[in-house]
């Protein structure tokens, strides 16, 4: 059989960084692009975090930003409190960041598999009814805790999200969710998706491995959201609502189901595409005074939601990734 | 007691209808058995009943000796019982390997973590793993096939591919579910030396539904006979073909 190593993801990563690097320190790509790149890199988190649940793993989650929810405000709750106790942390404020950061994906984690236990039981719409009544929940409760802000949202986060951090968790997450599904567990994930009945008679604890999928893509979410809250200063109930859900949702599935590459790239368009709408939209109510505002990208992407399943059901990745995400065999290339 | 697989008094119902009544079979260590019956008459359920995917209403299912019943799947398919399905299900998106290579799962050592960080022994046992679905796939004349999608293969190397990832689970006792259903002749004469073959170089049980009469008579060693749920005859193949009740059960249903 024929051998050949091919390009590793680490290389990809590494030229990508030093090019946005030079870009901004040059000026060359402004503060509001980089900003753009920031958010993008945590939609990337997000969206390959579901993936592995709704791709991967077969099954249909529609509340994912709930889990972003919990990283932001765990996190968030961390390093506020912190810093109202000593504002110059210094170099040590770092250290709290980053562990109140994994703090909120382990938060995420456990919710994640509470939900998860009950609920991997039902199929289709029921589990997509059951997530997406996780998500409304989980707003409804932060909005009335007064600890956390409540509908004022928390605020005061400090700012320590910066492309350096967020490029690395967006790194480790794809590596991570990569190494994990081309191993004998990711099959295991991937044989449900596949056929439920099948794998669990092949010898997989498919109820185990649906709430680890859950888990796991719930982690990610969560370091998503503490970036976030680290990002913007502010978590907010309302930033992490049915449309933030599905905004991630049209990501995995343009991207192509089961294709982290698909969602890699998804994020990228998608956010860029959805500031782009914002300005079209804003100048377009000003130019025209008609009464419409950013909400109305939301119908832009249900309809690109909507060519999606007539047209392109497998998205534009389908299952197939790009060479440099797959270790195994070169020929595996597109077999996931 | 030989019998490896012992069904004792099983009967199970869907609603009012009585799918399969009072099923009881012994089937010794290394032997072919078969179950046939016209359609409908519960041989998928026994199966299901088998594998855990339905819980008997009443009964006993035993796996050399220790009582499986109502067990999860997957726990029956780790204790030694594994299947074929009659309506095929392949992992159709994954190769003809990760197809073989899901089955053996189980019993892999490496950890989450140990997945996650590529440990050099996690890449030893993944070579290993490898290595062993490989030979599963040669012995099925699949080796060349390894790395492409399991739904672009025909439809006889399906069937194959089935029973590669049923051995894979390293079973007991193999469950065949009308394992030459839309073969040809020629097809279902390599299929018999096949079964035979897995029979001998696996060391595992065969219990197998079927209607070829050629594949019933060519390789099982004992008959079980059932016509809406009940046995209606049970002993040697030649001895069953000739049985009035079967030939009725037969006649009766399809005027064959
Ligand atoms: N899940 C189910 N719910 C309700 N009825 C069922 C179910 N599964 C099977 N049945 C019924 O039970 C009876 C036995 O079905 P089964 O599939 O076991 O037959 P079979 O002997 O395998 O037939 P065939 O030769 O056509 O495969 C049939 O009447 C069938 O309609
Ligand atoms: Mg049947």
């Amino acid at each position: 059989m024929k051998h050949f190593r091919t390009p590793k993801l680490s290389l990809y990563a590494l030229a990508f960084y030093a090019l946005i690097m030079a870009l901004s320190l040059t000026g060359l790509i402004n503060g509001y692009i980089q900003h753009i790149i920031n958010q993008s890199l945590i939609y990337v988190i997000l969206a390959v975090s579901l993936n592995l649940i709704n791709g991967i793993t077969g099954q249909f989650s529609l509340g994912h930003m709930g889990f972003a929810a919990v990283g932001a405000y765990v996190s968030g709750a961390i390093t506020t409190l912190v810093f109202k106790v000593s504002p110059e942390a210094g170099f040590a404020g770092y250290a709290v960041f980053v562990g109140g950061i994994v703090a909120g994906g382990l938060a995420a984690a456990l919710v994640g598999v509470l939900i998860g236990f009950p609920s991997l039981r039902l199929k289709g719409d029921y589990l997509a009814i059951v997530t997406l009544g996780f998500g409304e929940i989980i707003k409804t409760v932060l909005n009335n805790i007064p600890a956390v802000g409540g509908p004022r949202g928390l605020l005061g986060i400090p700012k320590f999200s910066n492309f350096s951090f967020i490029f690395a968790a967006a790194f480790l997450t794809l590596v991570v969710i990569r190494n994990l599904v081309e191993s004998s567990h990711g099959r295991a994930l991937v044989s449900i998706r596949e056929n439920e009945l099948a794998a669990e008679l092949a010898g997989v604890d498919t109820t185990r491995y649906k709430v680890l999928a859950f888990a796991v893509g719930a982690f990610f979410a969560g370091i998503a959201g503490g970036l976030f809250g680290h990002l913007l200063q502010i978590a907010h109930p309302t930033q992490y609502g049915f449309m933030g859900s599905v905004l991630v949702l049209i990501m995995v599935y343009t991207g192509g189901v089961g294709s982290l590459t698909g969602s890699v790239i998804a994020a990228f368009a998608l956010t860029f595409m959805s500031e782009g709408l914002r300005i079209v939209i804003d100048s377009l109510a000003e130019a025209t005074s008609l009464p419409i505002g950013g909400e109305w990208r939301m119908v832009i992407y249900a309809l690109l939601l909507v060519f999606i399943m007539l047209f392109r059901t497998e998205g534009l990745m389908g299952t197939k990734e790009a060479r440099f995400l797959v270790i195994g065999d070169p020929a595996k290339e597109g077999t996931r | 007691m030989s019998a490896i697989l012992s069904i004792q008094g099983m009967s199970h119902y869907f609603g009012g209808l009585k799918a399969v009544s009072g099923f009881s079979f012994d089937v010794p260590e290394g032997a072919i058995y078969g179950l046939i019956g016209p359609n409908g008459s519960g041989k998928t359920t026994t199966f299901n009943l088998i594998t855990g995917i339905y819980r008997p209403t009443e009964g006993k299912i035993l796996l050399g000796g220790q009582d499986i019943t109502g067990w999860k799947p997957y726990k029956i398919v780790h204790k030694g019982i594994a299947r074929t399905f009659q309506n095929l299900r392949i992992f159709g998106n994954m190769t003809a390997l990760d197809n073989i290579r899901v089955a053996r799962h189980y019993n892999v050592r490496s950890g989450l973590l140990s997945s996650v960080l590529r440990t050099p022994s996690f890449l030893r046992e993944e070579a290993e793993v490898r290595e062993e679905a490989m030979g599963l796939l040669a012995v099925m004349k699949l080796d060349g096939r390894a790395l492409e999608r399991a739904k672009n293969l025909p439809y006889g190397e399906l069937r194959r591919l089935e029973i590669a990832r049923a051995l894979a689970t390293k079973p007991k006792v193999l469950l065949l579910d009308e394992p030459a259903a839309g073969m040809n002749p020629k097809e279902v004469a390599d299929l018999m030396d096949l079964i035979r073959r897995v029979r001998d170089e696996f060391k595992v049980t065969v219990f197998l539904i079927e209607h070829h009469m050629k594949v019933v008579m060519g390789i099982c060693e004992r008959v079980k006979v059932i016509d809406f749920g009940e046995t209606i005859a049970e002993g040697l193949p030649e001895d069953v073909g000739k049985d009035p009740k079967v030939l009725e059960a037969y006649l009766g249903k399809r005027g064959a």
